[in-house]
This record gives structure tokens, C-alpha cells and sequence, in this order.
């Protein structure tokens, strides 16, 4: 008992002088910019540039000019261009677009709802294919079944190609730490450069069409599937590969027959983030021409017309949940299968799927030849109900409850966001630099300190420190609101599976619905400011955050916590005391994750009145002279990314050092 | 076994039963009455109009009429890309894009593209009177009557204060594709405001609108024609007379904005084809009352596009007239 005592006070010990220490480096901050206040602070009005953005835009239009001439481009490009587009116009042909010399594809809407359905059936459970063929119909009852499947047939053209590319590096990475350590980096840059910068720029190779779009998309969804496959092929339990290697395996066969079958169900998981990813691209395709969904929303934005902006948004939200249950009840029937077996007989099951595949084709059929099952009935179409109550619903908030969230609005920008603004964008950069590598160095290790170092050094460099600075704090503080509610809303989510089935679908619509949708609401309701780029980060990152949160608080083994309700423990005990903190795995990886996702949503955040560096990219998008900071401002977001991520993980390895030097017994 | 043999049964009957489906219903066969979609018969092969679309409705209105009567009159095949200006300026090099039907300004992109690349070229003006300016709501126009000389705005800069403007007044700035020399304006004419970039249309018409519902002061860029004008008629601010020349030297604007001749640009490529479509776009002129109408039906009355043209087109059949190729 006693050098267990010894330890854990020690850590306090050690954990005490640390937070003094940082106490320390704060009160040094707040006293240097007292003093030096509006110093150094290297401002950079709207339209000023830096001779390195000069050049940037110099750069882009050499490649511009070159695209002619250069064989790269002649041979190279062109041909990937002619293949993507054949590829997307050829699944548009089967679904959504008239072809092949007939006004309608050659499925109708009964002809995809079956052939959809008997996927999720064969694949999934009868649950998941009832909810694909409601989710189906329910495009055509929206009065958008071809927008629909317009966006569907882009999405899974995207998807089946990022697959491809994926699929084998994941398992390269997963075998190789070398490619792993390799590849990493590069998937940040992927996921964290705003697409607003790389749009107009592939056009240029792939002119602009469906090939654009889909490698738009393609950069954002390769990387889960990479990342996610490697971390399946890493997880096999080095037991069962020795295993394997003693029976005379070579890597090849272990890959085949040990690695790939027991990573199988995590590689799905990497197949439902692509899809995902694939599918928030949709409605910034749409600004290089990208057919679907995407397209209605901007158009309806135009106008500021809320209504068919969430009719579509809807169709876009159904589309994410259906894709999302259907990859996971087959991701759970792998799972299943490898546990008990073949869930059915072989016998059994090829009767299942004649039967299935039979009545597919019968309807398949009937698309292809009867007007009715060709076109979905326009009677049916329920469209514009939804678009009048939608717009109803954002008038009646947008009027009834501005004074509320303009105090709101008002209170936080003025008593968090603002004091936090001018504190780092008010004081000499050399001394906010000097602040942040001490920071990291004393949350993290001097690692995270290196890489803050070296990552705010080219903050400076890219001539955008000021507004760095202020992108830093509206992020900070959205990630802040972020964790609060995922930890209430996570914690009450684990605990109650009725808050689980209630909550979920709000969460996925609050993930997957384009922010576009609600961006005129909100902006009615907080005015073009600051606050409501935050409020829309929230309401993107949030459900990630409350879902990891949740997932943390479940895991928590039921023993534990019977015990410490045994023992008398009240509710309040046992969350504070047991629960929280044995799911703080799962609290840093949603602080990690909810970070990740408000990042994301600068650009959006410039759109509606941030400014700083999300303004820069959409500024660079549409002005020819200002493309060059437009490219600056990207590479500015990513490196904030990284630089939080190193810190943020640093961090957490250092309290779980602490924590497991404080338990030696565990 | 037994349960094998209900589930065969089954499959059976669902199999039987579609196929009864399949003999009840006797509906229309796909392609048997869509006629063949003729070319209406035009005296010269039009071929593929590519018009860009860029994102305000102004412009879709332009596109609409434009590619309405290229359809009907000329037989055209007409495709719609909706693009921002820099990506639609792009397309001319391409070979992607035949048509812009209202730029306002872009003297960069012109330099690019119509005078080193010289893969663009004008086709002249629209017709169209472009305005930039500053607005207020009527409300308080009504409300401060003399707020509508530039003098007076610094007596009305603290009714302007908002979280995002550090103490002084906000002056609120929309999409960055539009030219603002906003910055450089309140520093030369030294007013105690601070532009705040709402960052897109979209904002600065919400903002517009929440400022005449609630009565919250607000002041900001804006431009005619807009359809958002004829749902709110804003009042513009007088700033200094533009005079030839003022704002030549960007930093030091002291200056109102220029009036717009809003023009069309098509490719190099599409203005030497000989197509019926380049004289279309060429002729091509109307007024900003016409383009507000066009603008109206697609917003207000939430027309299609395609509805709004074929209405206004049959409503004005003699402006049409004189857009067409003499034959």
C-alpha cells in the first residue's frame, strides 16, 4: 500500500509544480501583453500580400500556362481524366441520367430500390434493407430521385475508386512501419487542406466535369480508407501471426489467409468512413459543376430559399444514414459470421439469395421497360410540404428568438472569445510563440514542443499570423463548447439506451446535413459574425465528439460499476468519479476528433462572418490576385492542425504515463 | 428441413407472384411515345452551347433567356455549368466553357485571359447598369434621414457597433468575388468604421434583412440589379462622386465606386465557329428592369429557370426578334 501511496502522491506532486509552472507561463503572457500591447503584431489587411503570396499566384499560373504544352498533362492526366469520366457517366447511364438512346437510364426508381434492397439483405440484415427501401422511396417521395441518384452514382463511383487506391495501401501501410510513417503526414495534409484551395486548381487538370469531382472527393476519402485498413492489418495479435509463421506461412500467405480475413470487419468500418467522406463532398463538388444534391442546395441559396435548400439536404442526410447502416450491419454480420460460423447454410443461403436476386431482377425488369416503375409518379411527391414547413420553422426561430441568442451571441463573444482574441492576436508574435512552445512542452514533451515550434515559424513565414491567431481562437473556443456537450450529452447517451435511440439520428443529421442548409438560419439568428461560423463548427463536430464520448462511457465494464454502486456510490459519484474518468481514453480521442472536425469547418466559418484565414480561402477562390494567400491560408490551416494534434496527442500520452506510474498494480 | 423447404416454397410463391405482376400490369412501355426530339429544323447546325452559370440570379436570369431562345430559336443543344467566375474564366482555355453573360468587371481575368492568353474575347455589353455601393435599410433611411451623405456617417458610427467591430462602427462587406475598395474608403475618408467581411451573399442578404425586421442598425456593401432589392428596397449611401480616374491607385480611393457596363465574354474558340448561338449572345442586350423581372419569377414566384425565360421570351417577342441572325 505504501509505494502505491508514494507514487500517487508523488504524481500530485509533480502534477502540481507542472500546473504551476503553466500558471507561471500565463501570467508571464497576460503581463507582456499588457505591456506590449499591439506590438509586433504583424497585421495583414484583406486584400494586402505578402511577396511569397506574389509568388504562390505566379506559381499556379505557370502550371496554368503549361497545361497545354506539357506531356504530363498530354498524356498522363488526360488519359486518368477520360477514364473518370467514362466511369461516372457510365453508373449516371444505369441510374440516374437517360441513356443509351432512351429518355430514362436503364434502371427506373424500382429497379434501384430493389436491387439496393437486396444488397442490404444479402449483405446486411432484413433491418437494414427495410430501411434502405424506405430511405429510396423516400428520395422519389422528396420529389429528387434523380438529384438523388445523380449524387448517389458520383458518391459510389468516388467511393469504389478510393477503395481501390486504398484498400492495398492500408495494407502496405499496415505492413510496413516505414510506409506507415511515411504516408501519415500526407493524410493529414489531405484531410485537413480546405477543398476551397485544390477546386479551381483541378479543373485545370481535369477540366471541369465529372472527372473533377470525383477526384475532389477522392482526396478526402482515400484517407480513412488507408488509415483505417492499416490499423486493421496492424491490430492481428501478434500471437496468432507467430502462429501462423511457425506452420511455414510466408508474408504473402499470412497476409491472405491470417492478416486480411481477421481484419475484415475493421476494413469495413474503413468502407463506411469512405462513404462518408465521399458523400460531404457532395455539395462543395457542386461548385465545379458536380451533378446532384450538391447542385439544388447552392441554387436554392441563391435565393436564400431555406425550404428546398433542406429538402435536399434531407435526401443528402437520409443517403448518409442508409449507406451508414447498411455498411455497419454488414461490418456486424462478418463479425457474427467469424464467431459462430455461416450464419445459414450453404444451402440455405444460395436459395436465399436466388430467391432474393430472382426478385431483383423481375423488378429490375419492370423499371427498364414500364414508364410507372421508370420515373418516380410526380403525384407522389411530398416535396413541397417539407420545403413550406422548413421555411416556416426558420422564420418562426429566426423571428422569435434573435433577442435570446443575440445576448447569447453577445455574452460569449464578449466575455470568452474576445478577451482570448486580442490576448493572441494583441501581444508581439515572439511572444505568443515563446508561450506556446513552453505550453507544449510543459502539457506535452519536447517533441510537441519542436513541432509547435517549427510549425508557428512557418505560421510567420506564410505571412498570415495575425490571422492564424484569430482562426486559433474562434477554433479553441469552439472545441472548448464542443467538449462540454459531448461530455453531457455523451455521458447521458451512455448511460441511457433510450437517449442512444433518440439521440443517434439527431447526431447524424447534425453530421451529415450540408452546412450550407443552416447556415441562413443561423445567420439570421447570430447576424454574420464570428459566433456563428463557431456555431456552425459545433454543430458539424459535436456528434462525433457526444458519439466517442458515449462509446467511451459504455465500455466501462459493468462490474465496476456495480461495485461502485454497491458500495453506495450516488449518481453523480459514480459518473465524476468512476465513469469519466475510466473513459478518459475515449474523451481525448473525441477532443482529438472534435478539433479535427471544427477545423474543417473554417472555410464554411469564413463564409459567414469569421474572417481571418477561412475568409482568405474563400477570398482565394474568388479572386484571380488573391489565389496565391488563398493557397497560403490552406497551408496555414493545415499546420494549425498538425501543431494541435502533436500537442493534443503529447498530452495524452503524458497523463496516461502519469496515470499508469500512479496505478503500478493496475 | 422442414424449414428449408417453407423457405423454397416461399421463394417460389414471391417468384409466381411477381410474374403475375409482370402480365397485370400493362403500363406504359418506356420510349414508346416520346417522339423524336427533332432539331426544330434551323437553317444553320447550331451544335452545343456551353453557358456558365455563375452563382447569382441575376446571371441565371441572363443564362435562362439566352439559353431559352438558343433552344427553341436556334435548335441549339444547350449545357448549363454552374461555376464561379474564376473556374468559368478557366473553362475559355479549356475549351469547357463558350459563354459568360455577365461579368461585372474583372479587369485581372480580361488581362489574362482575352489579352495574354487571348483565349477569351468580349461580345460587349448586356445592357445591364451595374451599382456598388453602400446601402442602409429603409428603415433607416426613413429614420436618419441625412445618414445618406457619407458626412454624416461618423454622428451615426456607435449606432453601428457590433461584437465583431472593436468599438467602432461595423461596416458589413459580402462575397469576396465582388471588387471592394471598402478598406482603403474608410481610411481615406476617415470614418470610424471597420469593415467586417460577412464573407458571402448569403450572409449579407440575411443580415440585410434581419436589420429592416428588427430594426438593428446596419450599413453595408451592396450592388444593383439584385433580386434581394426588389424584396427590400435599400437605400444607398452617397460617398464622394466618382470621377474618371479616382480610384486609380487602389490604396488611395477616395472615391464613390465606378457605374458597371456589365458585358459578355465568350471563347476565342466559340466567337470564330460561326455558330447562330455567338451572334445570340452577341445581340444579346437588355434592360435591368428586364433582367429584375426574370429575376422576380425565378425567386418570388419560385419559377424554374427554364419557366421564367419561356414566359418572359413570350412576353417580349420583339426584343427577341432583334437578337436573332438575319437569315
Amino acid at each position: 500500500m505504501a509505494p502505491v501511496v508514494g507514487a500517487v502522491t508523488g504524481v500530485a506532486t509533480r502534477l502540481r509544480v507542472r500546473g504551476l509552472l503553466i500558471l507561471a507561463v500565463l501570467a508571464i503572457w497576460g503581463l507582456g501583453w499588457a505591456l506590449l500591447n499591439g506590438r509586433d503584431t504583424l497585421a495583414l489587411g484583406g486584400a494586402e500580400l505578402t511577396p511569397l503570396h506574389s509568388s504562390l499566384s505566379e506559381g499556379m499560373d505557370a502550371v496554368d500556362d503549361s497545361r497545354n504544352s506539357n506531356p504530363f498533362f498530354l498524356y498522363f492526366i488526360n488519359y486518368i481524366r477520360l477514364f473518370l469520366d467514362e466511369a461516372v457517366t457510365f453508373v449516371q447511364a444505369l441510374i440516374s441520367q437517360p441513356s443509351f438512346g432512351r429518355p430514362v437510364p436503364v434502371l427506373g426508381w424500382l429497379g434501384v430500390t430493389g436491387l439496393a434492397t437486396a444488397i442490404a439483405l444479402l449483405y446486411g440484415n432484413r433491418k437494414a434493407a427495410l430501411l434502405t427501401a424506405a430511405g429510396l422511396v423516400s428520395f422519389g417521395l422528396l420529389g429528387l430521385w434523380q438529384e438523388s441518384m445523380d449524387t448517389l452514382a458520383l458518391t459510389l463511383t468516388a467511393v469504389v475508386l478510393s477503395l481501390a487506391v486504398g484498400i492495398p495501401l492500408g495494407v502496405w501501410a499496415g505492413m510496413s512501419d516505414r510506409f506507415h510513417r511515411l504516408v501519415t503526414p500526407v493524410l493529414d495534409f489531405m484531410q485537413t487542406m480546405p477543398t476551397f484551395v485544390y477546386l479551381a486548381p483541378l479543373t485545370l487538370f481535369f477540366l471541369i466535369g465529372p472527372a473533377s469531382a470525383t477526384v475532389a472527393t477522392m482526396i478526402y476519402a482515400v484517407p480513412p480508407a488507408i488509415r483505417i485498413t492499416a490499423h486493421g492489418i496492424r491490430q492481428v495479435s501478434p500471437d496468432t501471426l507467430e502462429a501462423g509463421a511457425s506452420l511455414g506461412a510466408t508474408t504473402a500467405q499470412s497476409l491472405r489467409h491470417v492478416r486480411l480475413p481477421m481484419a475484415k470487419q475493421t476494413i469495413i468500418v474503413g468502407v463506411n468512413q469512405t462513404i462518408m467522406a465521399a458523400l460531404s463532398m457532395a455539395t462543395i463538388a457542386a461548385l465545379i459543376d458536380a451533378p446532384g444534391l450538391g447542385k439544388t442546395v447552392l441554387k436554392a441559396l441563391q435565393t436564400l430559399d431555406v425550404g428546398t435548400a433542406f429538402n435536399a439536404g434531407l435526401a443528402i442526410v437520409i443517403m448518409a444514414v442508409v449507406l451508414d447502416r447498411v455498411t455497419s450491419a454488414a461490418s456486424r454480420r462478418v463479425e457474427a459470421e467469424r464467431r459462430a460460423g455461416r450464419l445459414l447454410t450453404p444451402g440455405r443461403r444460395r436459395l436465399q439469395v436466388a430467391g432474393v436476386l430472382g426478385v431483383t431482377a423481375v423488378l429490375g425488369y419492370l423499371s427498364y421497360t414500364y414508364v410507372w416503375a421508370a420515373e418516380f409518379p410526380a403525384q407522389a411527391n411530398i416535396g413541397p410540404v417539407v420545403r413550406r414547413a422548413a421555411d416556416a420553422a426558420s422564420v418562426w426561430v429566426q423571428d422569435s428568438l434573435v433577442g435570446f441568442t443575440g445576448a447569447v451571441k453577445n455574452l460569449l463573444t464578449n466575455g470568452l472569445l474576445n478577451p482570448f482574441e486580442s490576448l493572441l492576436t494583441g501581444s508581439p508574435w515572439w511572444l505568443v510563440f515563446a508561450v506556446a512552445v513552453a505550453v507544449a512542452l510543459l502539457v506535452g514533451n519536447a517533441r510537441a514542443a519542436l513541432a509547435t515550434a517549427a510549425g508557428l515559424a512557418v505560421l510567420v513565414l506564410l505571412g498570415l499570423w495575425q490571422d492564424s491567431m484569430v482562426t486559433l481562437a474562434s477554433t479553441l473556443v469552439a472545441t472548448i463548447l464542443v467538449m462540454m456537450l459531448g461530455v453531457v450529452v455523451g455521458v447521458w447517451m451512455g448511460r441511457s439506451d433510450r437517449a442512444d435511440t433518440v439521440l443517434r439520428p439527431v447526431l447524424d443529421a447534425g453530421q451529415t446535413m450540408p452546412a450550407f442548409v443552416y447556415l441562413v438560419p443561423i445567420l439570421g439568428l447570430f447576424g454574420p459574425t464570428r459566433f456563428t461560423a463557431i456555431i456552425a463548427a459545433v454543430v458539424f463536430a459535436a456528434p462525433v465528439a457526444i458519439k466517442l464520448v458515449a462509446e467511451g462511457i459504455r465500455r466501462v465494464s459493468p462490474t465496476t460499476v456495480e461495485a461502485a454502486t454497491s458500495v453506495g456510490a450516488s449518481t453523480w459519484q459514480l459518473i465524476s468519479k468512476v465513469q469519466l474518468p475510466m473513459a478518459r481514453s475515449g474523451m481525448t480521442l473525441a477532443a482529438s476528433q472534435g478539433l479535427i472536425y471544427v477545423l474543417s469547418m473554417v472555410v464554411v466559418g469564413g463564409l459567414v462572418g469569421a474572417g481571418a484565414l477561412g475568409y482568405d480561402v474563400v477570398a482565394g477562390f474568388s479572386q484571380h490576385q488573391l489565389r496565391g494567400k488563398g493557397l497560403a491560408a490552406g497551408l496555414a490551416i493545415v499546420v494549425l492542425g498538425i501543431v494541435l494534434d502533436r500537442v493534443m496527442r503529447a498530452a495524452t500520452e503524458r497523463a496516461d504515463a502519469a496515470a499508469h506510474g500512479g496505478q503500478p498494480h493496475k | 428441413m422442414t424449414n428449408s423447404r417453407s423457405g423454397k416454397i416461399r421463394v417460389l410463391v414471391l417468384v409466381a407472384g411477381m410474374g403475375l405482376l409482370l402480365n397485370a400490369c400493362a403500363g406504359a412501355k418506356v420510349g414508346e411515345t416520346a417522339a423524336p426530339a427533332a432539331g426544330g429544323g434551323s437553317a444553320k447546325a447550331c451544335g452545343t452551347l456551353n453557358l456558365a452559370i455563375n452563382p447569382w440570379v441575376g446571371y441565371e436570369a441572363n443564362a435562362a433567356v439566352i439559353g431559352y431562345v438558343a433552344e427553341k430559336n436556334l435548335g441549339c443543344k444547350v449545357v448549363k455549368k454552374d461555376l464561379k467566375e474564376e473556374v468559368a474564366w478557366q473553362g475559355f482555355s479549356t475549351g469547357e466553357v463558350d459563354a459568360v453573360v455577365e461579368n461585372w468587371g474583372h479587369d485581372d481575368l480580361k488581362k489574362k485571359y482575352i489579352d495574354d492568353q487571348k483565349t477569351a474575347v468580349s461580345a460587349g455589353p448586356t445592357g445591364n447598369k451595374g451599382v456598388i455601393g453602400w446601402y442602409v435599410a429603409p428603415w433607416m433611411a426613413e429614420k436618419y434621414p441625412d445618414i445618406t451623405d457619407w458626412n454624416n456617417l461618423n454622428k451615426y458610427a456607435s449606432l453601428f457597433k457590433t461584437s465583431e467591430s472593436g468599438g467602432k462602427g461595423q461596416l458589413l462587406d459580402g462575397d469576396p468575388s465582388f471588387v471592394t475598395n471598402d478598406e482603403a474608403l474608410v481610411k481615406n475618408l476617415k470614418l470610424d468604421f471597420k469593415v467586417v467581411y460577412a464573407g458571402s451573399e448569403t450572409a449579407l442578404i440575411t443580415a440585410f434583412r434581419q436589420s429592416q425586421k428588427q430594426q438593428t442598425p446596419l450599413i453595408g456593401y451592396f450592388y444593383e440589379p439584385q433580386w434581394f432589392l426588389s424584396e427590400l428596397k435599400l437605400v444607398k449611401v452617397n460617398l464622394p462622386a466618382y470621377k474618371d480616374g479616382c480610384d486609380a491607385d487602389a490604396a488611395k480611393v477616395a472615391c464613390d465606386y465606378p457605374p458597371y457596363e456589365l458585358d459578355k465574354i465568350v471563347s476565342k474558340k466559340f466567337a470564330d465557329s460561326g455558330s447562330p448561338a455567338y451572334d445570340l449572345v452577341k445581340n444579346f442586350t437588355w434592360t435591368n428592369d428586364d433582367q429584375n423581372l426574370v429575376a422576380k419569377y425565378i425567386t418570388e414566384d419560385k419559377m424554374t429557370a427554364e419557366e421564367a425565360a419561356a414566359k418572359w421570351v413570350a412576353d417580349n417577342p420583339d426584343k427577341v426578334k432583334a437578337w436573332l441572325p438575319k437569315s
